[in-house]
């Protein structure tokens, strides 16, 4: 009895209808799944070289293949679960280890410690599950006893199911004598004989803020260990724009929406911040009286540094990967172009000399040898890329409205704000998608409606930040750079146009 | 332009206020009924000249009718079958003819629009201001979606504000290039600066002195309002001329 197929989704199309893309094959009845979403991504991908197989079969192609493929994908089902959907290029060849995080335990019973520990444990544990390199195990799986210190460990408890950890993080946390004491051990709970890959000890004065950056100082030191030697992101900042002190001002936050504040006060309207690759300027555009001029601002004597007042409208500025460059949008020359000038806004040159206005460019920051920027050229704004001299102008997007764009860490993606069928009458929903800048070839990251918009990269190039208006009004959004693991930042005001630390 | 009245319109009906200087007129006069065989069914005209007041003026409403034998005005009561009489209404109101005779029944109504006095003039009554001549004379220039082009619908807005700005060579002013809120913050600035150099060229082209104009763009910082459809949208692209003090 030959078994009957079925195949359901779209395999050779690049139109997802989710963003787990599947091919449900059905035989004798039963529905089995397997993902093809990795053949897919094989073909978006050059590092990835799986040319003809297994690629997704289509219903023309015969049973046997179709058989074929339905065992390959049965065989790789687990391996390709565990992987990126979307591969960035930096988890290849890991395997998401199965970690789990025993709450840290008080070694003190100071009156501070509780609220301190509690703070400390979901900020690990947040961190840890936002990584995107790691699979935590529920604490629901957890033995009743966790250990505190490496003696207490009870390996059967843990490396055997139901925890079935690979990895146990696991320490104490104490305020005494008004300071905090915290030890973190990371250990291979499969390797008893020689289990510890990581121990740490950290110090400070007791308080939210610290408990806060310990517990993603130990979370990075696990990511680093666990994530392919590519370091962790959770010590990194998110500048933004808000209005909820009443005017467009720059803000700052940790990665994870703690510990928001704000930057300027200009008291006007300031938008499109971009932090140096340093970390120590903010350049951002900001209403003057006599238009938008780009300013600078230095996080280190906290407060704005002189810059050249470049006349006409002065938009949207870009770091070159070494900060001795902005590129940024400029009509002092009549129309809106892009150029570059050095990080004092000296020696200034134009790129482009176009009839619609050029906005938004943002450097390849591996190489510094391209720059990608939106132009209306056309008509409906578009994103192309350049060399930094202006030469070989290439446009990226082939229809709709497409803006944004924002280059990846790796230098072979751009993620960018697109509504692919953007005309009259149209609702104006955008969305996120990612694209490998050789192929341009595309897929969609979000789904979920509203305006998605101003994406911009995590250091470590496994996280999108973005701005949405899909809880009703715009608000910053995180997700991972497949899709996955999405999270809202900001809850006050109006928040947009993210922009990540470099690290 | 038109596009723009008619918003104006609604607003006035719908709040009953009371800021806006154009106006329209609705002329109710549907053409008669073909002639029943009999008896001849009754016609009905109603009008009011002028159609636009400002409060404590008055207008003159007058009707026409024919084959009628009872004829009212809503809030007037019964009148002769053709006459005329003067009305000065605080609000805006619409007057409602109806003309019943042998053959049935004919309405007509006729609209009018009441404008908020002016406060009264100081006793040392002053000429207007350039800045109130500007306000009452400038109008401004709307895009196409996406589109900086000055199109030819909103050339006759273009050659009234030259003509203006001709006659009163003293005034500075400032073009605000304004953008829907569709699109990347971005983009729209970038675009709304296209807009206000496209409006600037179109005057400089047409003889007003380029250092008269300044242009800034608000991308879709400051829209003029903020609902999400097209006739918001229009509202929000265009070229904005404000006098500069």
């Amino acid at each position: 009895m030959h078994p009957r197929w079925y195949m359901s989704g779209k395999c050779n199309n690049k139109t997802l209808p989710s963003n787990k893309y599947r091919v449900t094959i059905l035989s004798y009845g039963d529905p089995i799944s397997g993902s093809c979403s990795d053949a897919r991504m094989n073909q978006l991908l050059p590092p990835v070289t799986t040319p003809e197989t297994p690629r997704c079969a289509r219903p023309e192609l015969s049973g046997v293949l179709a058989l074929a493929c339905a065992l390959i994908f049965l065989l790789m089902t687990p391996a390709l679960r565990a992987q990126d959907w979307v591969k960035t290029g930096t988890g290849l060849g890991v395997d998401k280890v199965r970690l789990a995080v025993a709450d840290f335990k008080p070694s003190s019973s100071d009156p501070q410690n509780d609220a301190l520990l509690k703070t400390f444990n979901d900020t690990l544990w947040n961190d840890l599950d936002v990584s995107g390199v790691v699979e935590l195990v529920s604490k629901s799986f957890y033995p009743l006893q966790v250990p505190g210190q490496p003696v207490d460990v009870n390996f059967p408890a843990w490396n055997a199911p139901p925890p079935n950890a690979a990895m146990l993080a696991f320490g104490s946390f104490g305020v005494a004598g008004g300071k905090l004491t915290v030890q973190g051990w990371l250990y291979d709970v499969k390797n008893t004989g020689s289990p510890q890959v990581l121990g740490k000890q950290y110090t400070d004065t007791p308080s939210d803020d610290a408990a806060r950056v310990i517990a993603h100082k130990f979370a990075d030191e696990i990511i680093l260990r666990l994530g392919g030697g590519i370091p962790g992101i959770a010590e990194s900042k998110i500048y933004f724009v808000s209005d909820r002190s009443g005017k467009k001002e720059i803000w700052v936050m940790d990665y994870d929406g703690s510990n928001q504040r704000q930057v300027t006060n200009l008291g006007s309207i300031s938008l499109s911040p971009r932090i140096s690759p340093d970390g120590t300027r903010l350049a951002f555009s900001s209403l003057t009286k006599t238009g938008w001029e780009i300013k600078m601002f230095s996080l280190e004597l906290n407060r704005l540094v002189s810059f050249p007042h470049l006349g006409g409208t002065n938009l949207s500025p870009a770091w070159s990967p070494d900060g001795l460059k902005l590129a940024f949008s400029s009509s002092r020359g009549g129309s809106p172009e892009i150029y570059i000038a050095d990080s004092n806004g000296t020696n200034l040159r134009s790129m482009t000399a176009n009839k619609g206005p050029d906005v938004s460019p943002i450097w390849n920051r591996k190489t510094g040898a391209q720059i990608a920027y939106v132009s209306g050229a056309t008509g409906l704004p578009q994103v192309y890329t350049m060399e930094t001299d202006g030469t070989n102008q290439q446009r990226m997007t082939d229809q709709g409205y497409a803006v944004s764009p924002s280059w990846a860490p790796n230098g072979q993606f751009l993620v960018l704000a697109w509504e692919r069928k953007y005309g009259p009458g149209d609702p104006g929903a955008l969305d996120l998608y990612l694209m490998d800048i050789a192929s341009k070839q595309w897929v969609q990251l979000t789904h979920d409606g509203g305006r998605n918009d101003s994406p911009s990269w995590s250091p470590d190039g496994r996280h999108i930040v973005f701005q949405s208006s899909r809880s009703g009004k715009e608000e910053i959004w995180m997700m991972l750079a497949n899709g996955d693991k999405l999270r809202q930042l900001t809850f006050t005001g109006r928040n947009t146009q993210p922009n990540w630390s470099w690290k | 332009m038109k596009h723009a009245s008619k918003q104006w319109f609604a607003l006035a009906v719908t709040l009953g206020a009371i800021l806006a200087l154009g106006a329209c007129s609705k002329k109710a006069a549907p053409p008669p009924p073909p002639p029943p065989p009999a008896p001849p069914a009754p016609t009905a005209s109603l009008s009011v000249n002028p159609s636009s007041i400002q409060a404590g003026q008055s207008a003159t409403l007058s009707w026409q009718t024919t084959n009628a034998t009872d004829v009212s005005i809503d809030g007037i009561g019964a009148v002769q079958a053709n006459g005329s009489q003067s009305v000065s209404p605080m609000d805006s109101a619409t007057y409602h003819l109806t003309a019943k005779g042998a053959g049935g029944s004919q309405e007509a109504t006729a609209r009018i629009t009441v404008t908020q006095a002016p406060p009264p003039p100081p006793p040392t009554a002053a000429a207007p201001t350039d800045e109130d001549l500007f306000s009452q004379n400038i109008k401004d220039v709307y895009f196409d979606y996406d589109k900086s082009d000055v199109r030819g619908d909103q050339q006759s807005s273009v050659l009234g504000d030259v003509q203006f700005l001709n006659q009163h060579a003293s005034i500075s002013f400032t073009v605000e290039g304004h953008c829907d809120e569709r699109g990347s913050t971005e983009y729209n600035l970038a675009l709304g600066d296209k807009r206000a150099t496209a409006v600037k060229n179109a005057l400089v082209s047409a003889g007003v002195g380029a250092s008269r104009i300044k242009t800034i763009s608000y991308g879709k910082e400051k829209p003029f309002c903020s609902e999400s459809n097209e006739a918001c949208w229009q509202q929000n692209r265009r070229g904005h001329l404000v006098y500069q003090k």
